[in-house]
């Protein structure tokens, strides 16, 4: 049973036949103690029907704990978004989810896979250049809910 | 801003599943950014202006 209509899985195939780089989401989960990893794992698991572009690899938070700090995962379920073009190195996009991405986190996610996989930021110029001034690391958080 | 930039990674938390978080970050609506643990951005702003705020303290 899948969690998008028809009508919503057509909209999402036509936007992500636009992405020219293929997307590895990590998806960091645990067994016990996260009641929000099986629905995740429900969303994500439409994702690859929709594009062969994008894969999703879990990652056991418990038993990758070196590979959860590598990626700044302090809790699950969370997402890290990989831009893999083959080359056997995927670029990290440092795009991270923390918590179930549904409703309106779903739409973000949508977003960034499409950006992660190739499409333009929207940044303008002006803020590109004012971006540059970041040179050393800088953290955003962004607090959504998901209705 | 974080796929512009190698510096800077971007979180997109969903407040209602970590309450220690919105706690911590004083999370009272949304969306809410916290910018390097200190900065903090309320509501949506356009592009330009959201960009000055986060990098108010760079």
């Amino acid at each position: 049973m899948g969690l998008l209509s028809p009508a919503d899985q057509e909209t999402l195939r036509e936007s992500f036949a636009e992405m020219t780089s293929n997307v590895r989401v990590l998806f960091f989960s645990q067994t016990l103690d996260c009641e929000s990893c099986l629905p995740t794992r429900q969303i994500l698991d439409e994702l690859p029907l929709l594009s062969d572009k994008i894969a999703i690899e879990e990652i056991n938070f418990i038993l990758e704990k070196e590979k959860a700090a590598q990626y700044g995962v302090d809790r699950v379920p969370a997402l890290a978004l990989l831009a893999d073009n083959g080359d056997g190195t995927p670029h990290d996009s440092r795009i991270r989810f923390l918590g179930a991405p549904s409703g309106y986190e779903f739409i973000s996610l949508v977003q960034a896979l499409l950006l992660v996989g190739g499409r333009p930021s929207g940044l303008t110029d002006e803020s590109r250049q004012k971006l540059e001034a970041v040179t050393t690391p800088m953290t955003v958080q962004v607090f959504t809910t998901p209705t | 801003m974080a796929f512009a930039n190698e510096h800077i990674t971007a979180y997109a938390v969903e407040a209602t599943e970590f309450p220690d978080l919105v706690r911590r970050y004083r999370v009272s609506g949304v969306p809410k950014t916290v910018v390097d643990e200190t900065v903090e951005i309320l509501g949506a702003l356009p592009q330009d202006a959201f960009i000055d705020q986060a990098l108010q303290n760079r």
